[in-house]
């Protein structure tokens, strides 16, 4: 119970301070963000009192203590309240990022699940079969593959799958003539459309996962309890799965928050690439149309997701691994 | 990492010797060469630096110089065709090497300095300052750092390449420091630095004078790490349109490329060729990598693995 009350600790303090960050960000750099949001706003209509104090807040304005602008925006965040973008004008940025989000996380989780799993899975192969094929072949080629920029890997299944093939559509999460519902037809839309920036997100992130594993189950193979099982006379299989990788498992959670971090990273490019309707072709759009504010609200919200995913390996870890909890 | 065996004696020559920058630089490639993956590497990464140093001599044109045919496929005076305003290809990609390996050095080089500063202090220092200087390295260790370069480099629009140098080393720092902090900690009760405690040399000293030294390897690794995601970086934040469009780089001939549509028009060279060079140029500081991981001392393998 201390492990994971620790952890919720460190959870809010980490929150507040990416919270913080988001706070001073804007108000580090030279000109005013705030006036120049202001000012493009105005080129939609008048804008309203209201909306004016929700972009000083959010932005920062010259005047004003920083300490009561710090508490409205902390305000702010506490009701998901991020303004008004203005390169999608009037929508609320808050429900421009509510259509974004789940097209991301559905996209980025599902694959980083299957990169983990493969990854790994291969990792055990590579460190089992030390010094073959099996070993040289996925570290080498893991290490080939994630060298490569997202957004490359991207360009070429575009071009070579999408537009040359013709096997995959080249853009979009669902057919233009589909509307989102839950139907099966819907599904597999969606599915065909996930698939080539899946792909890419696959290629390029389950390097790290086969040479984390790999190298970690080299040390576990040489451990007294490993030689014992095998001593005992255990089947190889179960040598491996059941003592060297179960007990290098471990430290790939630990390095889960890295690497998601450059998924989620990563993915943004490849969303660009396939317009993809996530939050990454979001972020790609605010930054071309200088939209502060909506720009904003997605670094806040991309940290935060990635902050909570951390966070949820971090419990699971306690869990797995009991002596965390002492 | 020979010198963790033999440093008992707190004899000043022998420190003298270890601290000998050139040394330490010439041991650190003979270790790296020894290593065929690395050594594959080390041979790319060299002639990708000669590539750049003498770009204006092995370029056909002067890679700024719209007067040929646009769109124009590979042929025998443009070797990989024209850009959609008329430029020579094959020029821009040689000179863009210049941008692209400058950047990701600079950039690799600033990162790693602040990340041996912040390591080194922050593995040496115990209790209050310790956690506090861990607490922010391990937000910058999960915050996404693509996002935070987009947002700081929309911010400090048309900045170019200083701006991209700045973001990189902004979020790029954190896994080295945290990396050199470990093995810090795991020298600092060594013998060789109880005795440099009781000889009364100062902390700042033996921290980079006695400690340092034996980290050359993790040291180059963090380097050449920083310096692949610089690249990865740079070539992102350009393909996005966030760096200066109009100098000759990598990553902007891929943005130039994109919106050029190249890939409807049938130009897909246009975008092979520049994200290649970059996806080799990264690759080659990885095999280095790769070499240098697996030279590392192995109970140091072991301890980072059990974090």
């Amino acid at each position: 119970m201390r492990y994971f009350w620790g952890r919720v600790g460190l959870f809010v303090l980490t929150l507040w301070a990416a919270v913080t960050l988001n706070f001073i960000l804007p108000r580090l750099m030279p000109g005013s963000p705030a006036d120049a949001a202001i000012a493009k706003l105005s080129q939609n209509g008048p804008v309203s009192p209201a909306m004016r104090a929700s972009i000083e807040a959010q932005l920062g304005v010259p005047s004003g203590s920083v300490w009561s602008q710090y508490l409205s925006y902390l305000g702010q965040v506490v009701h998901f309240d991020f303004g008004v973008s203005y390169s999608y004008f009037p929508q609320p940025v808050s429900s421009l990022i509510g259509a974004a989000l789940p097209w991301t996380l559905v996209l980025v989780g599902s694959v980083t699940v299957i990169a983990f799993v493969v990854g790994t899975l291969l990792g055990v192969v590579a460190a089992w079969r030390r010094g073959t094929v099996l070993d040289t072949v996925p570290t080498v080629g893991g290490q080939f593959l994630s060298a490569f920029p997202y957004f490359w890997i991207a360009l070429l299944l575009l071009f070579f799958l999408g537009y040359v093939a013709g096997w995959f559509p080249t853009s979009g999460a669902y057919s233009q003539t589909a509307t989102p519902n839950w139907s099966l037809s819907f599904f597999g839309d969606a599915l065909d459309h996930a698939i080539l920036p899946g792909l890419t997100i696959l290629i390029t992130s389950f390097g790290g996962w086969i040479i984390g594993m790999r190298n970690t189950m080299v040390n576990t193979l040489g451990e007294d309890y490993v030689t014992f099982a095998e001593a005992n006379g255990l089947r190889p299989r179960s040598v491996a799965m059941r003592y060297a990788a179960r007990n290098a498992l471990l430290p790939q959670f630990t390095s889960f928050g890295m690497v998601l971090g450059g998924v989620v990273g990563g993915s943004l490019l490849v969303e660009t690439v396939f317009a993809y309707p996530g939050v990454g072709l979001l972020l790609f759009h605010a930054v071309t149309n200088q939209d502060y504010p909506l720009m904003q609200a997605l670094f806040l919200i991309i940290t935060v997701s990635v902050l909570i995913a951390n966070f949820l390996v971090d419990i699971l870890y306690g869990v797995l691994d009991p002596r965390t909890r002492q | 990492m020979t010198t963790t065996t033999d440093p008992v004696t707190p004899d000043p020559p022998v420190i003298e010797g270890r601290g000998n920058p050139l040394r330490v630089v010439a041991r650190a490639i003979g270790t790296i060469w020894s290593e065929p993956k690395a050594r594959f590497g080390v041979i790319l990464l060299t002639a990708f630096i000669l590539l750049a140093l003498f770009a204006p001599l092995i370029a056909p044109y002067d890679p700024h110089d719209g007067s040929f045919p646009h769109s124009q496929d590979g042929s025998a005076a443009h070797l990989l065709g024209t850009t959609g305003v008329g430029q020579d290809v094959l020029s821009q990609l040689i000179w863009g090497a210049r941008v692209s390996v400058s950047v990701a050095l600079i950039a690799g080089l600033l990162a790693t300095l602040v990340a041996i500063a912040v390591g080194l202090s922050w593995g040496y220092v115990r209790a209050f300052w310790g956690e506090a200087v861990g607490f922010i390295v391990n937000l910058f260790l999960v915050i996404p750092s693509l996002p935070l370069m987009i947002v700081i480099a929309a911010y400090l629009h048309s900045g170019g390449l200083a701006v991209i140098v700045l973001v990189v080393v902004v979020t790029g720092w954190a896994w080295g420091a945290r990396v050199l902090r470990s093995q810090t900690q795991t020298l600092r009760s060594r013998d060789f630095v109880t005795a440099a405690k009781f000889s009364g040399e100062s902390p700042s000293r033996i921290v980079f004078r006695e400690i340092m030294p034996n980290m050359t390897s993790l040291i180059v690794a963090s380097f050449f790490g920083a310096a692949t995601a610089a690249i990865l970086a740079e070539a992102g934040l350009e393909f996005l349109g966030l760096g200066d469009p109009n100098t000759v780089s990598w990553g902007t001939m891929l943005f130039w490329a994109q919106n050029s549509n190249v890939l409807l028009t049938g130009q897909w060279v246009q975008l092979f060729a520049p994200g290649f060079m970059i996806a080799l140029f990264a690759v080659s500081m990885t095999f280095i990598n790769f070499g240098v991981d697996g030279l590392s001392n192995p109970r140091l393998r072991e301890r980072t693995a059990k974090r």
